[in-house]
């Protein structure tokens, strides 16, 4: 497949698989730093969920917990089907197995995206939108609209990362597989978007309890 | 060592590098700029956007001490309020942050390490795209008319009561940090990954050491600060947020996110200072730094300790007697590795066979005012004393000690050390040795007089003061303009040298860095084949006038 004239490695490297490992070791920095950046606003949503706990819990009864589950088990299934395309990656000379497998990725993120819309729309019925649509609910005081900028920044900064996962698997897809550049040889940039799909999914592994499980009995 | 050649004879470099083409002249389309990888390249064009920015920055500031000139005033009390803040933002965010580790972070680190460029090319020349997006924000709210709450961003005046373009100027704070978290995020993976066969750890020049420990911890705090950021922006645009008090959030949450990310930030604006004075001092003193292993923990410390220390900012806003115990605690450790340092640097010149050229200048101008501002660090540390001073002009005396008087002393002597590097030529050493001296002197001048109004109870950020404290005001608008003289004319001698200077040599200074055995200035990919490293840093010998190149050439001056 891949003709080795693209398979040299860039000026500063001295062989590729410098280049692979540079590539992953630049993403794990990365996701150290997108780490503390969502750790920052999940540190904050605790202090104020501990501050105003009972608020907090009458508020978050009103997220729509199935499509929070729903979009769990999505994602989870997608990091799967990832890891198997990055496999398949390895193993194989001929690229349809991890096509195929980048395809259902994709598609799963879509998956998600699509539900978390619906959910959007459900939030919106109920009045939840801060400022623009919002209604106050008995028992949850002014405290309560507090959780719902959380879920939205939260939620929100969750998809659009997700987005670019998605974009990142496209051009995975639509680039870099359809000129033959992935293979047996070198797939250190599958790998790297693979790393990046399973921190956004980790991601959701904290948000989702957070926001629709804790307090919930 | 294996060989020995006399510097002025022996080529540092084979001759028939020079044959090929400057990273300068080797393609010369403006789309070969705007695309470039090399980080050369990209190095002097994060060099063009921060100069704008340091010039605008300063603009802000010739206004304000215009103001101050007299009691009552010149500008409208808003217009003086607009002009500190977009001061402050301009001068720490696009100025002071990227300026060592954008430009010479950018084109020495690989050099130094015996690389061909930085390990993601294309990461850094996005880095550039997108500093220069975000400038281009801040500019827009400068020219809408700016915003007017501080550099700090206090809320619930930034969220509630501030009517200027207060949600553009976070936004570019926001979008800057991403350029910072590129930058540092390039670095740090490529001071693990391509160091020269050779090139350990223990043999890391301290430049490097300085801007390893800088992208650490520019990597851990800006997201902290671009979260906070996003929340104030999000508060401003929605109008309810989470450091809104009227929904039962808590406007000090604020305060704490910013100075963790903050208090961080200054040492992200010291510590690549810190390593371009180790490079000149030994170099100008001809020996080897004193105590290189205490001066790379020195280092990492400094950046694990600036985590600790961030509510000393906050001592009278409110929190705890007892966090102001502990954090008060906290900051006087964080001055043991600062102390180590200056200790280190002054002993590194005894014995020396000192001269003093305009590196060397600014190097010991950089020491001394560091010095001064980390005592008066100290002092505001003091929890009895800070209650009293704080919010006064003894503070932006201290800090202006450090980041003015420090980091952009050490930044204009990095810019004369290594420019025969970068352009291929010598600068005017009188001129330069003038221009240092009367930085120094301007400096001291604008400032002194700051720490002692603050001692007499003058607020910072008001544009009027009671009459008798003009003589002390004045004395300070007096030496800022020899400062903006004195900043002023490197841009003339310096470019006069672009095109009349002499030319320099591979090694124009006896250096041993590895980026100095590349001619000046450097093909475009440094290095014709991967040097080989046997040696330390800074093997120089006063007594012979000798000295070691990295690669184990001697040579002898
Ligand atoms: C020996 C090390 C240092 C100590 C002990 C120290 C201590 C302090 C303290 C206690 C304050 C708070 C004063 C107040 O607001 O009442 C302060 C303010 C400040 N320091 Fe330092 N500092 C040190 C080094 C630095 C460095 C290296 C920089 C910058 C490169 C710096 C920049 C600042 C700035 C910008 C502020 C004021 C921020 C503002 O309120 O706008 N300091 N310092
Ligand atoms: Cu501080």
């Amino acid at each position: 497949m891949s003709d080795s004239a693209q398979l040299i490695p860039e000026v500063q490297y001295a062989t590729l698989e410098q280049q692979g490992d540079t590539a992953q070791l630049g993403m794990w920095v990365f996701l150290v730093n997108e780490t503390i950046f969502f750790g920052a606003l999940i540190f904050t949503y605790f202090l104020y969920r501990t501050t105003y706990p009972h608020e907090f819990e009458v508020a978050a009864k009103d997220a729509v917990l199935w499509c929070g589950s729903v979009n769990f088990a999505l994602l989870l299934t997608s990091s799967l089907t990832m890891v198997l395309a990055v496999n398949a990656a390895a193993q194989d000379e001929r690229p349809r197995r991890m096509i195929i497998w980048l395809v259902a990725t994709a598609a799963l993120g879509c998956a998600f995206l699509v539900v978390k819309g619906y959910e959007y729309y459900l939030d919106y019925q109920d009045k939840v939108v801060p400022v623009a649509h919002y209604e106050v609910k008995p028992g949850e005081g002014s405290a309560g609209e507090l959780f719902w900028v959380f879920y939205w920044v939260g939620t929100g900064l969750h998809a659009i990362h997700l987005t670019i996962g998605i974009g990142l698997v496209l051009y995975m897809l639509l680039w870099r597989i359809r000129r033959g550049e992935i293979g047996p040889a070198y797939y250190a940039p599958l790998e790297v978007v693979g790393i990046y799909w399973s921190f956004v999914d980790t991601v959701w592994l904290f948000l989702f309890p957070s926001i629709y499980l804790v307090g919930r009995s | 060592m294996t060989t020995t050649t006399t510097f002025e004879e022996g080529p540092a470099v084979e001759p028939h590098t020079f044959l090929e083409p400057s990273y300068l002249t080797s393609e010369n389309t403006l789309s070969s700029w705007l695309f470039t990888r090399d980080h050369k390249r990209i190095a002097l064009m994060f060099f063009a956007s921060i100069t704008v920015f340091f010039f605008v920055g300063g603009g802000a500031a010739t206004l304000m001490r215009m103001n101050l000139a007299t009691p009552h005033g010149l500008l409208q009390p808003s217009l003086y309020n607009r002009m500190f803040t977009m001061h402050g933002i301009i001068m720490v965010w696009f100025f002071l942050i990227p300026s060592i580790p954008t430009t010479f972070g950018n084109f020495f680190i690989p050099m130094m390490i015996g690389a061909r460029d930085l390990a993601f090319p294309r990461v850094n020349l996005l880095s550039w795209y997108v500093f220069n997006l975000s400038g281009f924000i801040v500019l827009y709210s400068l020219i809408m008319g700016g915003a007017d709450t501080g550099w700090t961003f206090y809320t619930p005046l930034s969220t509630v009561y501030a009517d200027g373009y207060v949600f553009a100027a976070a936004m570019a704070v926001f979008i800057n940090g991403f350029s910072s978290i590129m930058t540092a995020l390039n670095f740090v993976v490529t001071i693990h990954r391509l160091r020269a066969p050779g090139m350990t750890w223990t043999r890391l020049p301290l430049f490097v050491w300085g801007i390893y420990a800088v992208s650490v911890v520019m990597l851990t705090a800006t997201p902290v600060l671009a979260m906070d950021t996003f929340l104030l922006a999000v508060e401003r645009f929605i109008g309810i947020g989470l450091f809104d008090p009227r929904h039962g959030g808590d406007p000090l949450l604020w305060q704490h996110m910013f100075w963790f990310y903050s208090h961080p930030a200054v040492y992200i604006m010291i510590l690549p200072a810190m390593g371009v004075v180790s490079e000149i001092i030994p170099c100008y003193a001809r020996r080897p730094v004193f105590g290189y292993t205490g001066m790379t923990i020195a280092l990492m410390a400094i950046a694990i300790l600036s985590f600790f220390v961030w509510a000393h900012h906050m001592f009278v806003a409110g929190i705890s007697v007892y966090s102001g115990v502990a954090f008060s605690l906290l900051t006087f450790f964080v001055a043991v590795p600062s102390a180590i340092k200056v200790f280190n640097w002054t002993v590194s010149l005894h014995k020396g066979r000192i001269s003093f050229d305009a590196p060397m200048l600014y190097a010991l101008g950089f020491v001394l005012l560091f010095t001064l501002g980390g005592i008066t660090g100290l002092m505001l540390a003091t929890l009895a004393i800070d209650v009293d001073v704080h919010g006064t002009y003894f503070v932006i005396a201290h800090f202006h000690y450090i980041m003015v008087g420090a980091t952009v002393s050490a930044f204009f002597g990095a810019l004369h050390y290594w420019w025969p590097k970068m352009t291929g030529r010598l600068y005017p050493e009188m001129w330069a040795r003038f221009a240092a001296i009367l930085t120094y002197v301007g400096f001291n001048l604008t400032f002194f007089p700051q720490f002692v109004l603050g001692y007499l109870g003058m607020p910072r950020r008001s544009y009027t003061y009671p009459p008798e404290w003009q003589s002390w005001n004045l004395l300070s608008s007096a030496g800022a303009s020899i400062l903006a003289v004195a900043y002023l004319l490197p841009l003339f001698y310096l470019g006069w040298s672009l095109f009349w200077g002499r030319k320099a040599g591979a090694n124009p200074w006896g250096a041993t860095g590895l980026e100095w055995i590349t001619p000046s200035p450097p093909t475009k990919h440094n290095f014709e084949r991967t040097p080989v490293v046997t040696l330390g840093p800074y093997s120089y010998d006063p007594d012979e006038d000798s000295f070691i190149t990295q690669e184990g050439v001697r040579h002898v001056r």
